[in-house]
C-alpha cells in the first residue's frame, strides 16, 4: 500500500499536476512530493499557490528537513533537488541532472530507496526524458508506477520515455490518476 | 541507475554498505560522514562508484582504504557544494540594505564563510564589502572541509562561460559597478582581482568535527547543512551560535529553516525571505 506519492512533470505540468492534486481528498493519509521543472531566476514564485488552488491538499514549497505530513504536498524549490528520507525532506544543490534541477530522477530514486514497495510514482506531461529512470527505480523496488497516457499529455515526450524503459507501468488518462491514487493509498 | 553490470540493489544491504563506508573512512582517515543526510550521501556515493568503474559501495570502500587518491576523489564528490556568484541575488541585496548599516558601526569586522567550496560566495561577499567601503576593515575567513577545494578557491579562477549568469546575478544583487572590472579573461577562464583576496583567509575546517576558532560579526553558512542529518545539523548550529558575537548576523540558504536548529529562540529575524538572522541572546 502506498505511503508516499511522488509526481514528476515538466512542460504542461502546472495544469496536469493541478488536476491530480484536486482529485485527492484532504484525508488521504499520505504526503505528496512534486518535482516540476521550473525556472531558477524568476524571483518569488507563486507556483505552490497555483497548484494548491481548489485542492484539498495544502501545497508548500519544500524547506530542508521539513517533516512529511499526510494531506500536504511538497514542491521542489527552484534551483534545488528535492530528495526524501523516510518521513522528511532533504534538499540538495548538487549539479543539474539531465539539465534539470529539480530533477525528477533524483526525487524518484530517493523515494524508491526510502520507501521501497510503499512508494507510488507518477510521470505526467513533459518535453524531456527526465523521470524515466527514476520511475523504473520505483518499479524495481516493487512500488506502484503510473504514466499519463501519452496521447492525452500536453507533451508526450516524458510519458513516452517512461514507457520506453519496458517496465509494465500503469497507463492512465489524466482524470483517472487521482482516483487510482486514492485506491492504492487509502 | 539501471546498469546491467551491477548486482541487484537491495535496500537493506545498501544501507549496511553505506554505514560501513562512512565508518571505514572515519576510522582510517578521520573524515566523518556518519551524520550526513542519507539521500544525498547515497546519491553522491553511487556517482563515485560509477565514475570509478566499480559495481558496489563495498568495492568503493576497499578502494578508498587502499588508495589515498581515490579517497581524495570521493572527498571532492562528497564535499563539493555547487554554487554560483551572487546565488540568490536577493540575499545580497537585502544584506546590503539591512546588514551593512549595522556593520558600519564596527571598527573591525570578522566574517566567516563556512563551507566556502570553490569560493564563489566568498568573492561575492568580498565584492559587496568593497562596494560598501567596509572591505578594508574586514577579515573574511573562508573554510571548507576539503583542502583541495580550498586550494581551488585560492586561485579565484572560474569558467568564462559562467560570467553571463554571474553578471546578471551581480546586477540583481544591487552591484554598483561593472562586474567585468573585477576579473580578467585568461583563455577559457577568468581570474578575479588579487586585491579581492587581500583580506581573505582560506583554511581547511571541518564543521562536522572541528571546533569554533574565533568570534564573528557575520557568519554565512548557506546550503551546507542541507547535507547533514538532524543531529549534525543541530551540532553545527550550536557551533555557529558559539562563534557569533552578540548581535552577529547569520545567513542561511534560501530553503533552510532556523526553526529546526534548536537555537531559533536566540535569534531575531532580519529578513525571513532571505534567511538572515541576528543573535540576540
Amino acid at each position: 500500500m502506498g505511503s508516499i506519492i511522488a509526481v514528476g512533470a515538466s512542460w504542461g505540468g502546472i495544469h496536469a499536476v493541478g488536476v491530480v492534486l484536486r482529485g485527492l481528498p484532504a484525508d488521504l493519509p499520505v504526503p505528496v512530493v512534486i518535482a516540476q521543472h521550473r525556472r531558477e531566476d524568476g524571483g518569488p514564485s507563486r507556483m505552490a499557490e497555483t497548484l494548491g488552488r481548489r485542492s484539498a491538499f495544502a501545497v508548500v514549497e519544500a524547506s530542508d528537513k521539513d517533516v512529511l505530513e499526510p494531506g500536504r504536498a511538497y514542491l521542489a524549490p527552484p534551483g534545488y533537488h528535492l530528495l526524501v528520507e523516510r518521513g522528511s525532506v532533504s534538499l540538495s544543490t548538487d549539479d543539474y541532472v539531465r539539465f534539470s534541477r529539480p530533477s525528477i530522477d533524483v526525487l524518484f530514486e530517493s523515494v524508491a530507496s526510502a520507501y521501497g514497495e510503499d512508494a507510488v510514482g507518477v510521470i505526467l506531461t513533459g518535453a524531456s526524458d527526465d523521470g524515466a529512470e527514476g520511475l523504473a527505480s520505483i518499479h524495481h523496488v516493487g512500488g506502484v508506477t503510473i504514466v499519463q497516457e501519452p496521447s492525452s499529455a500536453e507533451r508526450r515526450t516524458m510519458p513516452d520515455a517512461a514507457l520506453a524503459t519496458g517496465k509494465d507501468h500503469r497507463v492512465l488518462q489524466l482524470d483517472e490518476i487521482a482516483p487510482f491514487l486514492v485506491k492504492v493509498c487509502a | 541507475m539501471a546498469d546491467e553490470r551491477r548486482p541487484v540493489r537491495r535496500r537493506d544491504v545498501e544501507a549496511v554498505e553505506l554505514d560501513l563506508l562512512a565508518e571505514g573512512i572515519h576510522e582510517a582517515y578521520g573524515f566523518d560522514f556518519r551524520q550526513y543526510s542519507r539521500p544525498s550521501f547515497q546519491r553522491r556515493v553511487w556517482r563515485r562508484v560509477d565514475a570509478e568503474g566499480l559495481h558496489t559501495i563495498t568495492g568503493l570502500l576497499e578502494r578508498v582504504l587502499h588508495d589515498p587518491d581515490a579517497l581524495q576523489r570521493l572527498l571532492t564528490e562528497l564535499s563539493i557544494n555547487v554554487s554560483a556568484m551572487f546565488r540568490d541575488p536577493g540575499f545580497f541585496r537585502v544584506f546590503r540594505e539591512k546588514v551593512v548599516p549595522q556593520l558600519r558601526t564596527y571598527p573591525f569586522l570578522r566574517v566567516w564563510n563556512a563551507g566556502c567550496a570553490t569560493g564563489e560566495e566568498t568573492l561575492s561577499v568580498a565584492i559587496l564589502l568593497k562596494e560598501t567601503g567596509l572591505y578594508d576593515r574586514t577579515r573574511i575567513y573562508a573554510t571548507d572541509m576539503n583542502e583541495a577545494t580550498v586550494n581551488q578557491a585560492r586561485t579565484r579562477a572560474y569558467p568564462i562561460a559562467k560570467m553571463r549568469e554571474y553578471t546578471a546575478n551581480y546586477i540583481a544583487a544591487g552591484g554598483t559597478r561593472s562586474f567585468s572590472e573585477y576579473y580578467v579573461a585568461d583563455g577559457e577562464r577568468v581570474v578575479f582581482q588579487p586585491s579581492l583576496a587581500d583580506n581573505i583567509v582560506f583554511a581547511q575546517h571541518n564543521l562536522a568535527t572541528d571546533r569554533s576558532f574565533n568570534e564573528f560579526h557575520v557568519i554565512m553558512c548557506r546550503n551546507v547543512m542541507i547535507y547533514f542529518n538532524r543531529d549534525l545539523h543541530e551540532r553545527v548550529h550550536a557551533l555557529l551560535y558559539d562563534s557569533l558575537a552578540h548581535f552577529g548576523v547569520l545567513g542561511l540558504g534560501a530553503r533552510e529553516s532556523i526553526d529546526f536548529s534548536g537555537h531559533s529562540a536566540a535569534y531575531e529575524t532580519v529578513d525571513e525571505d532571505e534567511r538572515l538572522y541576528r543573535k540576540i541572546a
